[in-house]
Formats: structure tokens, C-alpha cells, sequence
């Protein structure tokens, strides 16, 4: 078979070789340690509780915590969402009251409420954390209670320990560690890990069926009880760049986790579905054959934004990991100049194919001193800023344009379908900047 | 432990960056986890401010906790009235930082940093955002007003007051302190200082230096009110100029205070509010149900200006601040009924069900509900969202205070006209259920501005948003009564919007009569012995 290389790896191969071109896989990233201005982890619950539609995420923490989940989700007060906040009060503190009997109360209240709940997740913050409030074992109690109607898993989504979508990785990590471990001649299947939209879903199981990959599974699943026995039979493509203790424990279950570019834009999705294909064996003409159509609309609909975007100065605050992925697709598809990406943490194994196909001029930042880095914003006076709600506003102040990172995690951007609309998404905010005739 | 979904008030610390946002060349140092930074979201987004919030944030992390958190304070500390050179920094700590006990206020004296240092405690498991940003202000106040002599007076300047209350992010305090401004100008009276909102460090250092103070927010303000009253013997006007006659007793009382005559200025105010309430096309709001949520000054605000001044009928009244509990409870006893003091907004949603209302004035919280419930309603107070800081001009204070009332509270009902037509024609199509009263239209459409939309795709319809529209959220209070089909058709041919008061009548009517199953015979002599 004529081995189809993909650009990372024919990077990759060329730095090997002498040749340069390592993109960014060697540019050190500044590390600073000061004021992170980055959400906790509790709030990939924004989305995961709308994507596992029988679960409940019951957040035990503080008032704060309960205040940061409205704030930032704010929209979804019209729906009674599936999440909650036990909130500790003076009473637990002090000894007052049992915290692990409340915390029974709590849940026993809750599922006579919500009877349509399978699965029950009882989420750790910093308040919990601190006082060592032992929500695994207050897990396994309930579990011993109300299996198996109701499933109970707990996971850590605290401030002190996670940025925003690591929230999701320590839930993914609990959901796994529930799963039992597949039989040894378990049928092979494809697990794909991460959440994605349905939509987006449900047409990657469209191209795996046409690549003849028909054991597909998702992580997580839309219902909690979906989630398939996991071992030496499944092969992982992660969707998300964010997955550091979820892909490990897949590892040490037997799984093959696959390593590729994320499947954003035509680029980096067909070099992620190669790489299941090439793990399943599927022949090259039939991987052109499936993807073809998909590939050709995809650059069809990026096109149509490249102009605005061609030769634009980019600066990524960090948010959800997802940043040297985005920078990838912008660069290589939009032609955009990309001079700093900052990610609250760099994997870089996980990260190594979009850093190679980044230019070696990019600026990678890990973690973060926000006045500093908004210091170094000023001072590169990008075209575009993309960065969190709080500093979006101030940045428009000084007349900069900015988009909010937190859209690419709320959008579904990957996949050809949508190559398009996150194209779209970072030339909005510079089409509007072009059309309206009013200064600041 | 109480479980929470949606809350009306954030934690303390929140309530101290309303005042350290409000304030100028103040800065906030807050020992907090990186999470805790989402607050700045609250004011460069809803409020769209144009600069952060002037609050610097340890984030400490899990890995920090054995180590030196104190020493990652300090550090913060001093880089922050380095970098921004306050006139004097608050500091504190958040939920977590307060389990830590670090002591932000004694680390901070250890730095010799050359401004004021005020610390704040703010116990977060026990209070909440409200009581926050009042004790933030008091100390404030009393660290920096404290110990002064209020400076001489220049031979005939006019009387002077501070006007105190008004933070970030409060409901209207923007346009509310600028027609209050207006009004004690018209009366003669010089303001010394504005506080929270737009104040200096330096300029509470001012403060005793007014002849009186005027406290728009008590919430926030009173303490520091009562303080500076003992302290320097500051008279405080007490009335809340919110509402017609509200405003004149403002007036009154100012003029009292200045020794001048407040009839011209009452004469000559530009006051729509009571001739539209006595105009004649105004008859249709008469007896209106009214359910009313909020802080505590604006509900009590708002049920006087509904009950008195445009003729609607309370028929719910509470807040969530508890510390004014006894002063809403004292209210709702004027209008027949009882106080809800509560901050479950669960608890606020069955009472609005229970009590049919044809208007809700709330919070925004109190709006999600209404929509669902498909009432009519307005929003009159914190916690507040993006649409509550309109561009244009509008307070919710004194004389245009009182105009802008009248028509928040007055347009999202059904008017008057439009009312007997769709009583007669209620099988038009076009009336039916899903059709809303044509001016409600625009503010349908303008009330899906929303923050950051979940897209469908990745979301789950939920079907709890449906069954409440489906029942009309007036699930019968009678469980035990059953209504001929008949009898349900014919109360479907009602309009929704005063159907939910029809079932409820024909429901008392019929349980004290005896009668069950209810008949189409049953509603109309529901509808004989009640009267409309
Ligand atoms: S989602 Fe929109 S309407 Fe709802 S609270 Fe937020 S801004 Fe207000
Ligand atoms: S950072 Fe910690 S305390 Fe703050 S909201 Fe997140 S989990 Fe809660």
C-alpha cells in the first residue's frame, strides 16, 4: 500500500532529518506564574449536562461556585437545568451538622424531584477539596443505595486543580474507570473521546461506517448507560485536546490511543480520520472515496473567509486547551499570522501534530500572568484578540477586536461540515469591525 | 447544605467588587482560586464596562496549598499597588481562601505598602452579596472618613449632601444618581460626594463635610449611613424617592432638612406618571394582580406605586434580602398579604403560580418565569442582565423615575382595547394561544439577546419548558376536582392570559359549592359570583 503521509508527520520526519521545518515543537513556551484568568473546571458542566441528557451534575461547593455556573451559563435559566449546587454553609463547617448526611438529604430531594436521572455526579470545588470532604466515598455510599436505577460517580471539578475544560477530562476519567473492562476477544471498535455536538456526531459515524469502521462509540455518551466495556479491543481517537487523564487510564486499560491533529477545518479532520482509518486499514482509494466530497466542501466553505482573515495578527489568551489547534487550522487554512498562543496547560504529546504545523515565529505561552500577557497583547497590537469574557469588553475599549474563546467551546466546530462556520467565527468579529462606521 | 440551581445574590466578595468597580483608584486584592476570576465577566459583560474590574486575584492552586499560599498573597499584593498605584487597597479573602486562613488583612499590613490597607471580612458560608458590598462600603468609610473634622463652611454655601448607595452593576443606580443629582439641584442643594459609585479613596475622606445624606440603596448603604450619623451627626433622609409620591416625600424631607420651599419644585416636575394613570384609557389596569420579587427597597417601592398609584392589585409581595425581612413583611401586611422571604427561586415560581398574577415585577430570575408562565412582566431590580443597562436615559427614581415606572409596568399587559378583542374574537387564529398581544412582539424578539446561545446541536431540548407552557403553569389547586370536557373546551376558548384566574375562580367557586365534576353551567356561575 502507498503510505499516504500525512503533513505532521512529513514534519515531523523533516526536523528528524535535519531539514527544519519542526514548526513549533520546539519553541519553549513562556511559562509565567501570576493572576490566571481562566474559568475552574466546574464549567464544562455547561455543556456535558446538556450532552449526557439522563445525568445530573450535583456541584458540591460554595456559593461562589453556584454563582460562577448561572453567570456563566446564564442562557440556560429559561430550561430547569440538569445541574445544581449543594452549597456548604456554617452549619457544615462547624460540625453542626453531618456533611455526608446533608449531602444524602440533598441527593435524596433531588432524585424525588428529578425521577428521569440515571446517573448522578457529585462534582468537587475548591471549598470541598479543602475541607477533604470525600466525595468518592460519598459516591460509592449512594451507590450502594441507589444502584442500579441511579449510577453515582464523583470527580473533581475545583479551581485549585482544573481550567475550565479539564473539568470535562476528570469527568471523562470517572465515567471510564466506572466501565467495565471489555472481554479479551471483545469485538475491535473505535471510541471516539471527547464531547462533541450530536450533529457532529453523527456525521463522523457517517464516515467511519463508509471507511467500514462500524463499531463506533462515543465518549460520553448521550445516555449514561451507553458507554461500552473498554480494554485491549478499542482503539481511542481523541476529538479534544484536553483529554491528559482520560487518555492515560484508556492506556493503561489496553486501549490504543491515537495521536493526530484535531479535526478542526479540512486539514486537521482528515488527518484525525486517517488515522483511525489507518489504524483500521482501511485502503487509501477508499479513504479518498469517503472523505472526498466532505474535503472538497470544506475548503470550499473556509474560502469563502479567507480573504478577511489572510495575513491577520492573532493573539490567543488561553482557555481551553483548544488554542494550538485553533492557531493550527487559522494559520494553515486562513493564513493567518499567529503571534502568541497561550493554553492554561500544553500536552505536548497530545498537541505534537498541530505544534508541528505551526511556524516556528509562534509564541506558545503555557499557564499565565495575565497582566503580563495582556502586556505583551498591547504591545504586538493584533489584529484579532481572542480571550475570555472578562477582558473582551476592556480590549474593545481600546478599540482591538476581539471574539470569545469560550464560543469555540460552545459551537460545534469540527468535523468538514463545519470547517466553514469556524472560519466564520473568527471573521465576524473583523467583517463587523470593516461594517460599522462607529468609533469607540 | 441547600441545594441551589439559580441564586439571587453571589457570594460577599462579589458585593465588594460592586463597590471597588463602582469606586475610582481603588484596587481589591482578593485570595481566591483562579475559577473565582469569572466575576469580572459579571461587569465588563452585563455592565459592559470598558475596563476589569480594579481586582487582582491570588489563584492559588492545589499544588500552592502546602506551600506558602500567605507568601503568593503578598507577592500579589505588592505587584498590584505597584502596577496600578491605588489610593488605597481593599483586601479579603473568597469561600476557599477563607478555609485556608491566611489572614489577608495582617499579611498585608506585614508589607509596608505606602497606602491605605483596609481590611475585609466576609464571611462567605454565612453572608451573602448585598451585605458584602454594605460592610466593604462601612469600612471604607469608617477607615477613611473616620477620625476627621468636617471642614468650615464658606460664608453662604449652599447646603450640600453626599448621595450614597449607587454601585457596579446595581439596577439603574447609573441614571438614578444622575436624576437625583437633578432633583436636590433643583432644590438648591450641592452634592459633596457620590459613593460608592464614581468616588476616590480621597473623596471619602470627604464625606463629613455634607451637610446630610441622601441613601438611594439601604441595602447597601445603610450601615455606613448610620455610622457616619453617630459619627459626625449627619442627618439621613430616609424616604426612597422611587415611585410618585415616594419622590415628593423625598422632597419634602429635603426641604425640611435645607429650610426651603419644596412646593415649586414638586409644581414644575416634568411628571407624566399621574395623568396617564388618571387618563381614562388607564381604567383597564384597574385591579390587575401583581405579583412583586425583589431587594427589598425596590418590591416595597414597586407595590406602592402598583397598589397606590396605578390601581393594580398586589397580590404577592417578597424579597430575598432577609436582613429587610421585617420591613417587606410590614408592607405586604398594607396589601392583605403575606411576605415571601425567600432566595429559592423554586419556592418564588409556586407562589407565583398560586397567585395568578396578570403582571410580575421582578428580578431577571422572576422574568424566566413569567415568560414560561407567559405573564406579562417587568424587571425592577438586582440581580440583573445585559438588557437592564439600556443605552438610553432611564432611572428608576425620582420624577422620570416614576414616568419610566409607568411604562415598564404598564406595557406588558395586554392594553385595554385590544383586551375586549380578543375577549370577542377569541377563535381568531391569530388570538390564538401562541399569539402573543401584537406589542409584545418586539419585546419577545428583544428579550432573545441572550449571553452565548447553547446551539441546539449540542443541547437536549428539555422538556420541563414544555409541560409548564402545556399546563399554562396553573396546575388546579384542587387536586381532587374534575372538570366536564366540556366544560375544559370552554374554558380553552378564555384568553391565556386571563384563563388561569377563570379556573382558578371557577375552582374556589365550585369547592365551596360542593359541586364536582365542574360544568360549562359551573364556570359561568363562577364567573356571576365573582364579577370580573
Ligand atoms: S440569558 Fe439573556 S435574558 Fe437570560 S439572563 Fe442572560 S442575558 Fe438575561
Ligand atoms: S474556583 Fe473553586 S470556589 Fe471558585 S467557582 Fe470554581 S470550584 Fe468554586
Amino acid at each position: 500500500m502507498n503510505r499516504h503521509v500525512p503533513p505532521h508527520i512529513a514534519a515531523a520526519e523533516a526536523r528528524a532529518n535535519g531539514e527544519g521545518a519542526a514548526g513549533c515543537t520546539d519553541v519553549a513556551p513562556i511559562k509565567q506564574r501570576g493572576q490566571h484568568e481562566v474559568f475552574c473546571g466546574l464549567t464544562s458542566i455547561i455543556w456535558l449536562h446538556r450532552k449526557v441528557q439522563d445525568a445530573f451534575f450535583l456541584i458540591v461547593g460554595s456559593r461562589t461556585c453556584a454563582h460562577l455556573m448561572q453567570s456563566a451559563a446564564g442562557v440556560m435559566i429559561f430550561a430547569e437545568p440538569r445541574f445544581g449546587t449543594a452549597i456548604i454553609d456554617d452549619r457544615d463547617l462547624s460540625g453542626m451538622a453531618d456533611m455526608y448526611e446533608e449531602l444524602d438529604k440533598v441527593v435524596d430531594r433531588l432524585i424525588a424531584r428529578r425521577p428521569d436521572i440515571r446517573m448522578l455526579v457529585l462534582v468537587g470545588s475548591c471549598p470541598s477539596e479543602v475541607i477533604k470532604l470525600d466525595l468518592g466515598r460519598a459516591a460509592q455510599k449512594l451507590n450502594a443505595r441507589m444502584a442500579p436505577h441511579v449510577r453515582v460517580l464523583s470527580y473533581s471539578g475545583s479551581g485549585i486543580e482544573t481550567t475550565f475544560t479539564q473539568g470535562e477530562d476528570n469527568f471523562l476519567h470517572a465515567l471510564v474507570e466506572a466501565t467495565p473492562k471489555a472481554a479479551p476477544d471483545a469485538p475491535r471498535q473505535l471510541l471516539v473521546a471527547g464531547c462533541l455536538a450530536d450533529v457532529v456526531e453523527d456525521q463522523f459515524t457517517r464516515i467511519f461506517n463508509g471507511l467500514g469502521i462500524d463499531n463506533v462509540h462515543f465518549l460520553p455518551a448521550r445516555a449514561a448507560g451507553e458507554v461500552p466495556p473498554i480494554g485491549a479491543n478499542t482503539t481511542v481517537l481523541m476529538a479534544q485536546p484536553y483529554l491528559t487523564e482520560t487518555a492515560k487510564l484508556l492506556a493503561r486499560r489496553g486501549a490504543d490511543v491515537l495521536i493526530a491533529p484535531f479535526p478542526l477545518g479540512e486539514e486537521g479532520t482528515t488527518a484525525w480520520l486517517r488515522a483511525a482509518a489507518d489504524a483500521f486499514d482501511v485502503p487509501g482509494d477508499r479513504f479518498d472515496a469517503i472523505t472526498g466530497a466532505g474535503r472538497e466542501r470544506a475548503a470550499k466553505a473556509v474560502s469563502l473567509y479567507r480573504e478577511r482573515l489572510e495575513g491577520k495578527r492573532v493573539f490567543f489568551f488561553p482557555d481551553s486547551q483548544m488554542e494550538p489547534s485553533l492557531a493550527r487550522f487559522l494559520s494553515r487554512e486562513a493564513g493567518a499570522d499567529i503571534l502568541e498562543v497561550g493554553t492554561p496547560y500544553l500536552n505536548k504529546g497530545h498537541m505534537a501534530p498541530d505544534l508541528a504545523l505551526l511556524p516556528d515565529t509562534v509564541r506558545l505561552a503555557e499557564g499565565q500572568d495575565v497582566d503580563k500577557q495582556i502586556d505583551r497583547c498591547r504591545a504586538d497590537d493584533p489584529d484579532l484578540i481572542i480571550c475570555g469574557m472578562g477582558l473582551g469588553n476592556p480590549f474593545e475599549a481600546e478599540g482591538r477586536t476581539t471574539k470569545w474563546s469560550i464560543e469555540f467551546a460552545f459551537t460545534p466546530i469540527q468535523g468538514y461540515e463545519q470547517a466553514g462556520d469556524l472560519a466564520e467565527l473568527f471573521a465576524r468579529p473583523i467583517r463587523r469591525r470593516d461594517l460599522l462606521q462607529v468609533e469607540v | 447544605m441547600q441545594l441551589t440551581v439559580w441564586t439571587y445574590e453571589g457570594p460577599p466578595h462579589v458585593g465588594a467588587m460592586r463597590v471597588a468597580t463602582g469606586m475610582k483608584g481603588l484596587h481589591y486584592v482578593l485570595h481566591a482560586p483562579q475559577g473565582d476570576t469569572y466575576a469580572d465577566l459579571l461587569f465588563t459583560m452585563i455592565e459592559r464596562r470598558k475596563e476589569r474590574p480594579p481586582v487582582t486575584y491570588t489563584t492559588f492552586q492545589a499544588r500552592d496549598l502546602g506551600a506558602d499560599t500567605a507568601e503568593i498573597f503578598k507577592t500579589a499584593c505588592r505587584e498590584a499597588v505597584e502596577r496600578f498605584d491605588p489610593q488605597a487597597i481593599i483586601v479579603g479573602a473568597s469561600c476557599t481562601a477563607e478555609l485556608i486562613q491566611d489572614d489577608p488583612g495582617g499579611l498585608a499590613k506585614t508589607l509596608d505598602l505606602n497606602v491605605p490597607v483596609i481590611p475585609l471580612e466576609l464571611p462567605s458560608y454565612q453572608k451573602k452579596e448585598n451585605w458584602g458590598a454594605a460592610e466593604t462600603f462601612f469600612q471604607l468609610v469608617r477607615g477613611l472618613a473616620g477620625g476627621r473634622t468636617p471642614e468650615p463652611k464658606p460664608e453662604g454655601a449652599p447646603k450640600s449632601c453626599n448621595i450614597l448607595g449607587p454601585t457596579a452593576l446595581g439596577f439603574r443606580h447609573r441614571d438614578d444618581v444622575t436624576e437625583i443629582t437633578r432633583l436636590l439641584g433643583a432644590l438648591g442643594v450641592a452634592v459633596n460626594v457620590v459613593a460608592p459609585m464614581g468616588a476616590t479613596p480621597h473623596d471619602l475622606t470627604r464625606l463629613p463635610n455634607a451637610d446630610f445624606n441622601v441613601v438611594l440603596y439601604p441595602e447597601i448603604a445603610g450601615t455606613a449611613a448610620q455610622w457616619l450619623k453617630r459619627t459626625y451627626r449627619q442627618p439621613v433622609v430616609e424616604t426612597v424617592p422611587m415611585g410618585v409620591n415616594a419622590t415628593r416625600e423625598f422632597v419634602r424631607e429635603v426641604a425640611a432638612l435645607t429650610d426651603t420651599d419644596p412646593e415649586p419644585v414638586i409644581a414644575e416636575a416634568d411628571e407624566r406618571f399621574s395623568w396617564y394613570s388618571r387618563s381614562i384609557d388607564s381604567n383597564y389596569l384597574t385591579g390587575k394582580r401583581v405579583f412583586i420579587f425583589g431587594d427589598a427597597t425596590h418590591a416595597i417601592a414597586a407595590a406602592r406605586v402598583a397598589e397606590h398609584e396605578l390601581g393594580f392589585k398586589v397580590c404577592g409581595l417578597g424579597t430575598y434580602s432577609r436582613e429587610f425581612a421585617r420591613d417587606v413583611r410590614a408592607a405586604a401586611q398594607q396589601y392583605g398579604v403575606e411576605a415571601l422571604i425567600t432566595d429559592d427561586h423554586l419556592e418564588v415560581e409556586d407562589a407565583i403560580v398560586a397567585a395568578q398574577p396578570e403582571l410580575v415585577l421582578g428580578t431577571q430570575m422572576e422574568r424566566h418565569i413569567a415568560k414560561r408562565l407567559r405573564i406579562g412582566c417587568a424587571v425592577i431590580s438586582a440581580p440583573v442582565h445585559v438588557q437592564d443597562f439600556p443605552a438610553r436615559y432611564s432611572p428608576f427614581m425620582g420624577f422620570e423615575g416614576a414616568n419610566v415606572m409607568f411604562d415598564s409596568f404598564v406595557h406588558p399587559l395586554v392594553m385595554g382595547l385590544e383586551e375586549h378583542l380578543l375577549g370577542m374574537f377569541r377563535e381568531d387564529f391569530e388570538f390564538n394561544d401562541g399569539a402573543q398581544a401584537s406589542h409584545l412582539a418586539a419585546l419577545h424578539a428583544g428579550a432573545n439577546h441572550e449571553t452565548i446561545e447553547i446551539p441546539e446541536a449540542r443541547t437536549a431540548p428539555d422538556d420541563k419548558t414544555q409541560d409548564l407552557v402545556a399546563n399554562e403553569g396553573m396546575a388546579a389547586s384542587f387536586g381532587s376536582l374534575s372538570w366536564t370536557s366540556d366544560a375544559e373546551q370552554e374554558l380553552r376558548k378564555i384568553p391565556f392570559f386571563v384563563r388561569g384566574k377563570a379556573r382558578r375562580n371557577t375552582e374556589l367557586f365550585a369547592t365551596e359549592k360542593g359541586v364536582n365534576p365542574i360544568t360549562i353551567e359551573t364556570l359561568y356561575d363562577a364567573k356571576a359570583h365573582f364579577g370580573r
